[in-house]
């Protein structure tokens, strides 16, 4: 159709606002910050047990750095991500609405999908940035060990998924109000709510245990962790994504019919 | 004539208040519209749902023969839209805004820079396009605002108080912008003032209170609504002989004495009565205070209309 603009107007407009506030420096480099902390002491861990296992064949035969640094870092990686993920989405609607640039940005000829994919994908990508640096991780290792690329691959994808469906539900909670800190609050509680939901199945619940298991994001961010890419879990992220950008575009329409 | 705009019967309630109710109009194409009216009469009520911003709660709104809600965008793909506030991203450098409503708009990448700096160009914008938004002035925002919906060339145009918070020099540039665009363009815009809206527009649409009570040119509404010109003075003297020595003048019309030796003066046919008025006050010994020429003000020619108006409901309701 003519005159009509793509999501890609918007997921470049979304990034040149990313790159000129300082929510994206400020995010970026606290969870950098504490991921190199991280990785510096888990690998001053391994260290020192590689020390002890040069006195014992036994547990030298147990070494593997994927499993003593890089594994822990990344589940230790997803709990930094949940504390952030509502500062990367929370101005994507919230503020939108609060400046009135929305009635710009529904007045053009953009379909509510372009605008959805447009900010959901520019938060992904400033999210794949951060990710990409904390590939110096395993770099800065092959120095010293062998590292098994193939699953640390597996822990990455696993960390996008993961980081996909936490930016999805926080796009929606921004959606919800014009206010920053409430699309932040709401995303984090929301977020929290679908990370702890699997611990029911340990506290014995019987039958409804393993239904909230099931809806857990961690619980299917462990199988890509220990290396495993089963199809169960892609469905479920892919779902979870499209499930809370479907609210997100519902939650667009209905705002013509408020005032 | 091809109508550009259409709007029947259109209707809007935000939650239990009535904003607009059951309005009726047309534009042409080429044609400027001025809609004036107080503030919460339901202008930019009315333009936000041409731009379908808002949905009706009644009444359909067509531009170029499209439903406003049905063939939301379509009808965004023809429309350029001024919103009152002139929201922008106050984050980013001119180029960077102009260029994302480029992209939004649907302009083709090859023909992106030519267009923004045709609308950089006619907005007076080539100077400051990279400053941030943010640290314009606001006559530098309301244009960039003017930019971006003047970006891809649409056919139908609607401004929502285009040159409200503008120095003099800046509305006359505006003013100047908007008229360039007739013809071409279809424009709606909402103002406060009556002076630009009869500068600027074929025709007139007065609303109040979300009902449409008066739509002709400007020339028709102002002969309707203020006849003659009027002068205020304050002199100080005798107030009964001053009154009396001011009706005598041939051009005057009617003196009215509001106290402390101040007078309203109603002159016939728009005559300018300022010399013979200063000219008899002096010869007579007075001393004159002040002078000085009364323009028939939109609050006037809305408490007129909105006075009649009530006045009729009341006497219906004692009839």
């Amino acid at each position: 159709m003519k005159n009509v603009g793509s999501f890609t107007a918007v997921l470049r407009k979304e990034l040149a606002v990313y790159f000129a506030t300082p929510i994206f420096y400020i995010t970026g480099f606290f969870f950098l910050l504490l991921g190199g902390y991280f990785f510096y002491s888990n690998t001053l861990y391994y260290s020192l047990v590689s020390f002890q296992a040069a006195q014992n064949p036994m547990l030298a035969g147990q070494l593997n750095p994927l499993q003593m640094v890089f594994r822990p870092l990344f589940a230790t990686l997803a709990v930094v991500l949940l504390l952030l993920v509502p500062l990367l989405t929370m101005r994507l609607l919230a503020e939108e609405k609060k400046a009135g640039t929305a009635e710009l940005l529904f007045t053009y000829p953009l379909t509510d999908w372009a605008i959805i994919l447009g900010k959901f994908l520019a938060a992904l990508l400033i999210y794949a940035i951060f990710l990409a640096v904390t590939l110096a991780y395993p770099l800065a290792f092959t120095a010293l060990a062998r590292l098994d690329w193939a699953s640390l691959a597996s822990c990455y994808l696993g960390l996008m998924l993961l980081g996909g469906a936490c930016l999805a539900l926080g796009l929606f909670a921004s959606s919800l109000t014009e206010n920053q800190i409430i699309a932040a609050v709401t995303a984090f509680a929301l977020l929290l709510l679908f990370w702890i939901i699997g611990w029911q199945q340990e506290i014995g619940s019987p039958g409804w245990g393993g239904v909230f298991a099931a809806l857990s994001m961690m619980d299917h961010f462990d199988a890509f962790i220990r290396g495993v890419i089963d199809t169960r879990d892609l469905v479920y992220y892919f779902s979870f994504i499209y499930f809370f950008l479907f609210l997100t575009k519902r939650q667009l329409e209905s705002r013509r019919w408020r005032a | 004539m091809d109508m550009m705009i259409e709007v029947q019967d259109l209707t809007k309630y935000y939650g239990p208040t009535l904003a607009i109710s059951r309005l009726n109009f047309e534009v042409a194409a080429g044609e400027i519209v001025g809609f004036l009216g107080p503030n919460g009469a339901g202008k930019t009520t009315t333009l936000k749902i041409l731009s379908g911003f808002l949905s009706p709660s009644s009444g359909t709104a067509r531009i170029n023969g499209r439903d406003c809600v049905t063939q939301s965008l379509e009808v965004r793909q023809s429309l350029g839209y001024l919103p009152e506030t002139v929201p922008l991203y106050t984050d980013l450098t001119v180029t960077q805004f102009l260029r994302f409503a480029a992209q939004a708009k649907g302009v083709e990448a090859k023909a992106e820079t030519t267009e923004m700096h045709r609308v950089m160009d006619a907005c007076g914008l080539e100077a400051v396009q990279k400053t941030l938004i943010a640290s314009l002035s606001k006559g530098f925002r309301q244009r960039v605002g003017l930019a971006q919906a003047l970006m891809n060339n649409p056919p139908v145009l609607i401004f929502d108080e285009p040159t409200i918070g503008l120095d003099p020099s800046q509305i006359v540039e505006i003013r100047q912008l908007i008229k360039e665009l007739a013809g071409a363009h279809t424009v709606i815009l909402s103002s406060h003032i009556l002076p630009e809206v009869s500068q600027l527009c074929q025709r007139v649409i007065i609303i109040n209170r979300g009902q449409i009570v008066a739509g002709d040119t400007p020339e028709n509404l102002s002969r309707q609504l203020g006849h003659g010109s009027r002068v205020r003075l304050t002199v100080q003297g005798p107030e009964i002989e001053v009154a009396a020595a001011l009706q005598k003048i041939p051009q005057v019309q009617e003196v009215a004495g509001q106290g402390e030796g101040k007078f309203l003066v109603v002159a016939a046919n728009d005559l300018d009565v300022r010399p013979q008025l200063a000219r008899l006050v002096v010869e007579r010994g007075w001393d004159l205070l002040e002078l000085k020429a009364q323009e028939f003000t939109l609050e006037e020619v809305f408490l007129n209309l909105v006075t009649e108006e009530e006045s009729e409901e009341k006497m219906e309701e004692e009839s």
